[in-house]
């Protein structure tokens, strides 16, 4: 895929600003406001999205994650800001910024009154020279070989969202933008959509990904923008943004009232009760009578032995993160990275 | 140009995938049947009360005189009855037959008569989700981010429309030729027809009036049908840009077509009427010669109405699309 030839050109080449912007910077978001109906949805939301990373957007629900991918893509006009793809702005020249991108706005809706390739070749002749060829390879990357002449309406839910991948990538795209790819998807679908996701990136394309789930930003992106109340709170690499947020140590003893007697005795560790803790419920479905903590994660070498010598079996210990909210709530406590 | 084309037949594949054309066509397979067999009865009928078309015509200008001449039936009908009535003595004296019983003519007479309601009605089956539909299921999403610009795709649709308005004249004369053929036979192209009645009042000026083949006159007629078809079809696809629902943009349309049948029919009072759109849909009626819905109305007066309703309805279609957010 020739994705990154734009991004390996010169930066001393003296060109103006602009041009240099799309040397390195794939999508360059700056001062973006949208008000619908005189109520203001969007307040201010600046970040860039960098070539051949993977950018995770992280919100709740409602904080106005949709509507900035939908002013991305040009389907709404921002009130103020501006926003370039690979130096082209959206508003202005939506030919040429569009060009670049390829982008699934929610769910993945296709013609299903069409089979998967007839949908595949109507997009492509709203390209420039996109061909039977490309059609094919695209149909290949996404493995819908088997059922790509069926009517689209017979599809799973997991087909069609490989069915619209396809299609965004039909015009090798140097960004792809995917808005809560993994909803709806079970566990496998989860799975293979983020090795596919890897995969992308891995040839050079940016992705640019929303959620409402940490762990999934998490799992899947190299840099993140934490939206809330149409605002970015912050924008900085996932594991600073982990580490900001903490992490809770979960442990799980073979005789669960000793062990949390144990823990209880310990300075620097505090124990936290089992409705305080702000863990995903169904990361914990496989952990029954786990104590739950915070404590410096040095010091669980020491502390496993300590429990060994007390004659208390360690079945697991694990650090698993916190919920968005408690991120959020870290960030509005006055201790944003950003 | 070379641009559009692909786009063009983007919406042209996609109105013929969802079938619409094929319902088109059922109706009007289900439809012409019909009204053939009761023009047949109709036929058989008069065969056994008059011995040929000419004291058929007679009687039936005298049952028109008759009612004339009634004090209980209003001045309206009494109008378009004195009116009817100068017609068909042109008729009688040149000597020619205005319902003879062949396809050609049956055609000619199915069609005039459909202008109003029937032929609307098959133009609003394609057109009205032309662009409520991608709404309604989303694909407006995937369509408005793809690297063109707004008024291209809007403009395809247009002329995908244009193309499908075209095809159901065609295909309707065609069906109905076909069908009743196969009953009354396939003659009558070249049987004179009158036009150029002109209207004042209540009397008929037949200086103009010449004889035109069949053939001619039906060619004429579909022109006016098409062009009426035609400001049906793009105030509907201006509709199905301003309403999110395909059903709320089907009974929109379907009101206002309607509305404008009834107001034809009470007329006079209010001549300011006129210039509502669906008032002046009735193309035909000027080319036979039957008097306008509202006095005063001419050919040109609706051509030029339903024009400007036309270019209106595209002004506000391009300039809603190319600017609004889509938000749902």
């Amino acid at each position: 895929m020739n994705i990154s030839s734009a991004s390996k050109k010169d930066p001393e080449l003296g060109l103006p600003e602009y041009v240099q912007q799309t040397a390195e910077t794939v999508l360059y978001v700056q001062g973006l406001k949208k008000k619908i109906r005189g109520k203001p949805i969007i307040h201010d939301v600046s970040f860039d999205v960098r070539a051949g990373e993977i950018f995770g957007f992280l919100g709740p629900n409602g904080s106005g994650k949709t509507t900035t991918i939908r002013m991305l893509v040009d389907l709404i006009k921002p009130t103020a800001g501006e926003i370039k793809i690979c130096g082209h702005d959206v508003n202005r020249d939506p030919e040429q910024a569009l060009r670049h991108i390829g982008c699934i706005v929610e769910n993945p809706e296709v013609y299903t009154y069409m089979t998967g390739w007839e949908n595949l070749e109507h997009f492509a002749r709203m390209l420039r020279d996109i061909g039977i060829d490309r059609i094919n390879e695209v149909v290949n990357i996404v493995r819908l070989e088997q059922r790509i002449h069926d009517k689209v309406k017979t599809y799973s839910l997991g087909m069609r969202q490989r069915l619209g991948i396809a299609q965004a990538l039909l015009g090798r795209p140097k960004l792809l933008i995917l808005d809560e790819p993994t909803n709806g998807l079970d566990p496998k679908g989860i799975k293979e959509l983020r090795e596919f996701i890897r995969m992308l990136a891995n040839e050079g394309m940016s992705l640019f990904i929303s959620s409402h789930l940490l762990s999934e930003i998490q799992l899947m992106c190299d840099r993140v923008a934490i939206i809330s109340n149409g605002r970015v709170l912050a924008v900085g690499t996932v594991d600073e943004l982990v580490e900001q947020a903490g992490s809770y140590v979960v442990w799980q003893f073979d005789k669960p009232e000793e062990g949390r007697k144990l823990l209880a005795g310990e300075p620097d560790l505090r124990l936290i009760a089992p409705d305080e803790h702000r863990i995903d419920e169904g990361l914990l479905a496989n952990l029954t009578e786990a104590s739950i903590t915070t404590m410096p994660a040095e010091r669980i070498p020491a502390l496993v032995e300590k429990a060994v010598r007390a004659g208390i079996g360690v079945l697991s210990v694990q650090r698993i993160a916190p919920t968005l909210e408690e991120l959020f709530l870290k960030m509005t406590e006055g201790e944003g990275i950003g | 140009m070379d641009r559009l084309l692909p786009l063009i037949q983007n919406e042209t594949l996609k109105i013929w995938k969802k079938k619409r054309f094929y319902v088109v066509v059922l109706v009007l397979l289900v439809l012409i049947p019909i009204f053939t067999y009761a023009q047949m009865k109709i036929a058989e009928n008069n065969q056994k009360n008059f011995r040929d078309w000419r004291s058929q015509t007679m009687q039936q200008i005298s049952d028109y005189q008759n009612a004339l001449s009634s004090e209980r039936i209003p001045e309206e009908w009494k109008r378009f009855r004195r009116i009817a009535v100068q017609q068909l003595q042109y008729y009688l004296d040149h000597d020619v037959n205005p319902r003879s019983p062949d396809g050609v003519t049956f055609t000619r007479g199915f069609m005039a008569n459909s202008v109003t309601l029937f032929y609307p009605l098959l133009v609003l089956a394609i057109a009205s989700d032309l662009v409520s539909g991608e709404r309604s299921s989303g694909t407006i999403k995937m369509l408005l981010t793809r690297p063109v610009r707004r008024w291209k795709i809007l403009f395809s649709k247009l002329v995908a429309l244009t193309l499908y308005v075209s095809l159901i004249v065609v295909a309707s004369g065609i069906l109905c030729y076909l069908i009743s053929g196969a009953i009354f036979g396939y003659g009558g192209w070249t049987m004179p027809i009158f036009t150029g009645f002109l209207i004042n009042g209540s009397d008929v000026d037949s200086a103009a009036v010449h004889a035109v083949p069949q053939w001619l006159y039906m060619l004429m007629q579909a022109g006016l049908i098409w062009f009426s078809s035609m400001t049906v079809a793009i105030l509907a696809l201006m509709v199905s840009v301003l309403v999110r629902s395909t059903a709320a943009s089907i009974v929109t349309m379907m009101a206002a077509v309607i509305a404008g049948t009834i107001l034809a029919n009470m007329s006079s009072s209010w001549t300011s009427a006129k210039y509502v759109f669906a008032v002046n849909i009735d193309l035909t009626g000027y080319l036979a010669g039957s008097p306008p819905p509202i006095e005063g109305m001419t050919l040109l007066f609706s051509l030029l109405t339903l024009g400007g309703w036309a270019v209106a309805a595209l002004i506000v279609s391009f300039g809603v699309f190319t600017k609004q957010d889509i938000l749902n």
